[in-house]
């Protein structure tokens, strides 16, 4: 599973989903591969817009690397338009970026969600995020309270 | 997909011509085990060929040409993961763009992996989009609001008696010490039975749609057999308001004008198309 990936990750239990806490959620005894991906500066920037920056320091910061305080500001790019001149300082933070958020694979570990506490585990490179049955079907079934 | 003209055997030589040289190749799925996780069939072809002709690939590429934000397609339930791997491979035929980002779920761990595989395999050579992976969840569970552009969804659809019951996490812990035949049977009825009208699980996925789908440029792509009674489905969605529309748009399968599979497109419109015009239903 990609470093990116938990961008648009939340936890499952649907009591969590308003309270900020439970997002990002948090890698625990995470063990990382590197990958080799094409670097790819259009899809990088372009998809900065979308990522909550102050989520990817957490994230970062928990699995050992750093990034900048500050997300990058660089304008959108269309097909049409050209990456070279993208500026050399700019250039350092893409690749860090393209290693930490795509080339960097979690295959064993655990994600925790800072508001309920459960862990879902990652194992060969798949979170699962299959609730117990005490956390998840009373959604579907309310009535199982009652027993 | 090309109408052939029978009666006119140049035309039909020129369509068939014009069909054969935009077919995109099917991704290899010949690692995936049948005992288990859903094979590509009729349904899953459907939804290549859809997502793929000269008319949907022209209507996604023009709506995500202006906005230059990296679009994401969900794929709920991948099975085998051939349709993911077909959107992933041929994002530049189909989004008019290659920075897009896909990804994938299904709650059977094993389509999971066989996802993964099909990807790859898929991705190797030609420029693609950028895979993020395949979560083993119930549905859109674990995604965030508004995270979704495309939403792909070939459902258990087949009207049953009983649903099975849905994998827990108790489920994959105790994975190797359940029968294996009985899981087996289990996970692949997980993959086709839709309960009552078959639409138990569609039902679900459409209270999550409004939730999970981009609130400006979110389009989905579900499809559904007759007896889920996709005219009622549409006339569902077109009572979500102005917001919404909804237009079938491929079918198969037609046997004396029964059509017996048909995908639906659900569509977010903007507040000007909104006052401009009335969702069209077809």
């Amino acid at each position: 599973m990609k470093i990116l990936t938990t961008s648009f990750l939340t936890c499952a239990v649907k009591a969590c989903k308003s309270s900020p806490l439970s997002f990002p959620l948090h890698y625990k005894d995470a063990e990382l591969e590197q990958s080799d991906i094409a670097y790819n500066p259009r899809f990088l920037i372009n998809i900065l817009p979308r990522i909550d920056w102050d989520a990817v320091r957490v994230t970062a910061t928990e699995l050992g690397f750093t990034v900048p305080e500050e997300k990058p500001e660089l304008p959108a790019l269309d097909a049409s338009s050209s990456t070279d001149t993208i500026e050399p300082a700019d250039e350092k933070t893409l690749r860090e970026l393209h290693t930490l958020l795509l080339e960097t694979e979690v295959r064993e570990g655990k994600l925790v969600c800072g508001n309920c506490g459960h862990e879902y585990k990652i194992k060969e490179g798949i979170a699962n995020f299959l609730l117990p049955s005490h956390l998840g079907e009373f959604e579907l079934f309310p009535f199982c309270f009652l027993h | 997909m090309a109408r052939l003209d029978r009666h006119d055997p140049i035309k039909v030589a020129v369509t068939l011509e014009n069909y054969l040289g935009t077919m995109l190749p099917t991704p290899s799925t010949s690692h995936v085990n049948s005992d288990r996780i859903y094979e590509p069939a009729e349904d899953s072809f459907l939804l290549l060929d859809t997502i793929s002709s000269p008319t949907e690939s022209a209507f996604l590429a023009r709506r995500f040409a202006h906005n230059l934000e990296v679009p994401l397609v969900l794929e709920v339930g991948t099975g085998s993961g051939v349709v993911l791997a077909f959107i992933t491979a041929h994002a530049l035929e189909i989004l008019g763009r290659t920075d897009v980002l896909t990804v994938g779920v299904d709650i059977n761990p094993f389509a999971c992996t066989a996802t993964e595989q099909t990807v790859m395999q898929a991705c190797r050579e030609t420029s693609h989009a950028m895979y993020l992976g395949c979560l083993n969840a119930d549905l859109s569970s674990c995604l965030r609001h508004g995270v979704a552009d495309i939403v792909v969804f070939n459902p258990p659809y087949v009207p049953t008696v009983e649903l099975p019951r849905l994998l827990t996490a108790e489920d994959s812990n105790l994975c190797a010490e359940i029968d294996a035949f009985e899981q087996e049977s289990r996970l692949l009825s997980l993959s086709y039975s839709g309960g009552k009208d078959g639409m138990e699980v569609v039902d679900r996925l459409l209270d999550e749609l409004p939730l999970i789908l981009n609130e400006e440029r979110g389009v989905a792509y579900i499809l559904l057999c007759q007896q889920n009674k996709p005219g009622s489905v549409a006339q569902r969605i077109e009572d979500w308001g102005r917001g919404w529309s909804v237009e079938a748009v491929g079918q198969s399968g037609k046997t004396g004008g029964w059509e017996k599979l048909q995908i639906l497109r659900i569509c977010r419109i903007g507040v000007d198309e909104a006052l401009g015009r009335r969702p069209l239903l077809h």
